[in-house]
């Protein structure tokens, strides 16, 4: 009776954490070679472009170092040849829950998702492992012409649209881990809004790890043609293994003229999962991105979202959050590129650090001599929980130029012992009270979540802090 | 029932004892002061009782309607029913009043029950106006900004909305005005009543012309020295805290 009761409690405290016995159809095995990228090439069905571009995009991955620069020690613990690669059921994605199997669709189910879509979505891709389970759409979008598939469909459906932008904005020879997606990728979304169309409620994806000693390379590309509007959500999750799981994504997103692209991310990985993702867009004429995007979960994670600012007029904003807890380490900040006149950035960053947790900025802005009424603003600010905690900022901000304006401004907080002492007052415990303390201070971001999304990250946030105190 | 404190011996923790032996019985339904120079441990007392972790207890206990709540956690005897308006509240960035009063509310509830958001602020509007607060409080963060007559203010509303059963006020009256005191010590006495004890700590005697203590206890060098009935405020105040302490040096040589 008792220990049932336990488990119950353990599954509602770490929703994500729990996994199916595996049942893979396709598998290519343990390791990395160009035999991997043939066999996903194969079961893939792709033509040969890609399966060139795959070869050689894994001659970069062998050939380049780890990277030194923006890097954690802990990357050298990363064992390319433990892990797999692509697992994966089907290749196509059904376009009802009825047909997903069960044991996934029960997945899905118990992270909510089949209920968020009835409530608010406007489509919604589902990966488990490798590939898309599930993927479907609004009828009304697709008559307007909008895309929302994964990768895989998108490539063989779409290959027009897909080669024209794909690898157009990250390279694969930009870091190690954008060359290691380029060889492997599978999943992710593939999205196009045709001009003047404006999606009004978000298109969600959910990546699922099922799989240990598993990686997931989902590859996602965004394309918002002129004047249109998106906004794209993705939430994350796996069971915590003992042994180590990577995540390496790859996301390009392009605006258009006057295009607006919203990128939210809420990443709840286990405390295992290396997250190592490579995140860029490019804004044209008055194109405005915004990368929203929360990382709660990982045990590395190494992200900075970044906006090119192409076009005259463009803006580029990042606002993000971070929480990291004993045994993590969310490395994540910004790159705002300015390459024409009177583009603006804005960068917001809130990051927690509780017991042994590191948090870490990196922020690179970028505006050129030649440039004209460029603007950017920065803001980090950093709460520390306890003293053993430790946060670092590290913003590399060039701005040449007269007529361009830059703005930094960094702080750091510690939840004081008074403060605690008086919610205890009132009769919050001293966990709620922690949790009271870090919901404040992230408050001002939270709002620029969707409402669903901003319940969710209370939650976590509220289950983080109820396992940090003693 | 009453909140009594019994010998009670506490110092800031591994420092000099501050408390030396108070005795002391809140009863509900009265109002107790307390009023002593500085230094004689008026804002220990408070500070003890509810649980501060900066200090520690030597010797005696505190029982709140018979239960002994120095095992206790701070926010367990809040939920107890005992509650400190403190002299310096401590503002909570980010966090909405409404927010943290609800969560106060919200914590004295069982596993499962929610709190109603109707009836809450409908309970939360009607104390504002009590105190004269306007409504765009509820949205402005906790203590976060305001004037020292809003922060107390704010005690005083908290206080309306916990409905406490023993309430601490420490130096209530510092940094208010005297149309910000009236106010303030209004929203006190509508809380008084037979479900609730007070004890009242000042310096001075001018809280005291507007909340009428039933009696009045001085506080020196760590014990309650003398008490007496709301007369011995104006006594204090027309002749200072010396002729107590020459009482006692007497009365301890004799």
């Amino acid at each position: 009776m008792s220990t049932e009761v336990i488990s119950q409690i353990d599954v509602d405290r770490t929703r994500g954490d729990f996994h199916y016995p595996e049942q893979h159809t396709f598998d290519a095995g343990t390791g990395l070679s160009h035999a991997t990228i043939d066999y996903i090439s194969d079961v893939k069905n792709e033509p040969d472009w890609i399966r060139e571009f795959r070869h050689k995009a894994l001659d970069v991955f062998l050939s380049k170092p780890m990277p030194t620069n923006w890097a954690s020690k802990d990357l050298e613990n990363i064992v390319f040849e433990n892990i797999r690669y692509y697992l994966a059921n089907a290749q196509r994605p059904t376009r009802s829950w009825d047909e997903v199997p069960d044991d996934v669709k029960r997945t899905f189910e118990r992270l909510g998702i089949p209920e968020q879509e009835r409530k608010f979505l406007a489509g919604v891709e589902a990966q488990f492992d490798s590939e898309a389970v599930y993927s479907n759409m609004k009828k009304a979008l697709g008559d307007e012409g909008v895309i929302f598939v994964g990768s895989t469909d998108g490539l063989r459906d779409h290959p027009e649209i897909f080669k024209k932008w794909f690898g157009r904005v990250i390279p694969t020879g930009d870091n190690k881990f954008s060359a290691l997606n380029s060889a492997v990728f599978s999943g992710g979304s593939f999205i196009y809004v045709p001009p003047g169309v404006k999606v009004k409620h978000p298109l969600q994806a959910y990546f699922r790890i099922n799989a240990e000693n598993f990686g997931q390379f989902e590859r996602t590309l965004i394309i918002a043609d002129e004047g249109s509007e998106v906004m794209y959500m993705e939430g994350c999750t796996a069971p915590k293994f003992e042994t180590a799981t990577l995540h390496s994504a790859v996301v390009e997103l392009v605006a258009l003229k006057g295009a607006k692209i919203q990128y939210v991310t809420v990443q709840n990985w286990s405390a295992n999962v290396f997250n190592l993702v490579t995140k860029r867009a490019v804004a044209h004429e008055e194109a405005e991105v915004k990368w929203i995007d929360c990382n709660i979960g990982s045990r590395l994670t190494m992200k900075y979202p970044g906006v090119i600012l192409k076009g005259r007029k463009a803006r580029g904003e990042v606002i993000s959050i971070a929480l990291a807890n004993n045994g993590q380490h969310q490395d994540t900040g910004a790159k705002m590129i300015h390459a024409a006149d009177e583009t603006t950035s804005n960068v917001i960053s809130k990051s927690i650090s509780i017991g042994q947790g590191r948090a870490t900025y990196r922020g690179q802005v970028h505006i050129p001599k030649h440039l004209k009424g460029c603007k950017n603003n920065t803001e980090c600010d950093a709460l520390l929980i306890n003293s053993t905690s430790r946060t670092d900022t590290y913003p590399a901000i060039t701005v040449r130029g007269l007529g361009n304006s830059v703005q930094h401004e960094a702080s750091v907080s510690q939840v004081s012992a008074e403060q605690i002492f008086y919610m205890q007052q009132r009769g919050l415990t001293e966990a709620q009270a922690m949790s009271l303390s870090v919901n404040g201070f992230v408050n001002d971001l939270v709002r620029e979540f969707p409402m669903e999304y901003s319940v969710e990250l209370k939650r976590l946030i509220d289950l983080e802090m109820e396992g940090s105190v003693g | 029932m009453s909140l009594v404190i019994h010998n009670l011996h506490a110092r800031v923790v591994g420092g000099q004892e501050i408390l030396r032996g108070l005795n002391l019985e809140i009863q509900k339904g009265r109002v107790h002061a307390i009023m002593g120079p500085n230094g004689s441990g008026k804002s220990t007392l408070s500070k003890v009782i509810s649980g501060h972790p900066d200090y520690e207890v030597t010797a005696g206990e505190v029982l709140l309607d018979g239960v002994n709540i120095l095992g206790l956690e701070p926010d367990a005897r809040a939920r107890a029913g005992l509650f400190l308006a403190f002299q310096y509240p401590v503002e909570i960035p980010g966090v909405s009043n409404a927010n943290f009063i609800r969560a106060a509310l919200q914590a004295r509830l069982g596993e499962g029950e929610e709190l109603d958001a109707v009836d809450y602020y409908g309970d939360l509007y009607k104390e504002m106006d009590k105190l004269e607060i306007p409504r765009a409080f509820t949205a402005r963060s906790v203590n976060e900004g305001f004037s020292g007559g809003e922060k107390k203010r704010n005690e005083v509303l908290q206080m309306a909305m916990l409905k406490p059963s023993y309430a601490i006020l420490d130096e209530t009256d510092s940094g208010l005005d005297i149309d910000a005191l009236k106010i303030v010590a209004a929203g006190v006495n509508a809380q008084r009543g037979p479900g609730i004890g007070m004890l009242v700590i000042t310096h001075y005697q001018r809280l005291l012309d507007y909340i009428t203590p039933d009696v009045v206890h001085v506080l020196v060098g760590g014990r309650i020295v003398h008490t007496a009935g709301p007369e011995l405020a104006y006594e204090l105040e027309a002749k200072g805290y010396d002729w107590i302490r020459e009482e006692l040096a007497e009365s301890a040589s004799a």
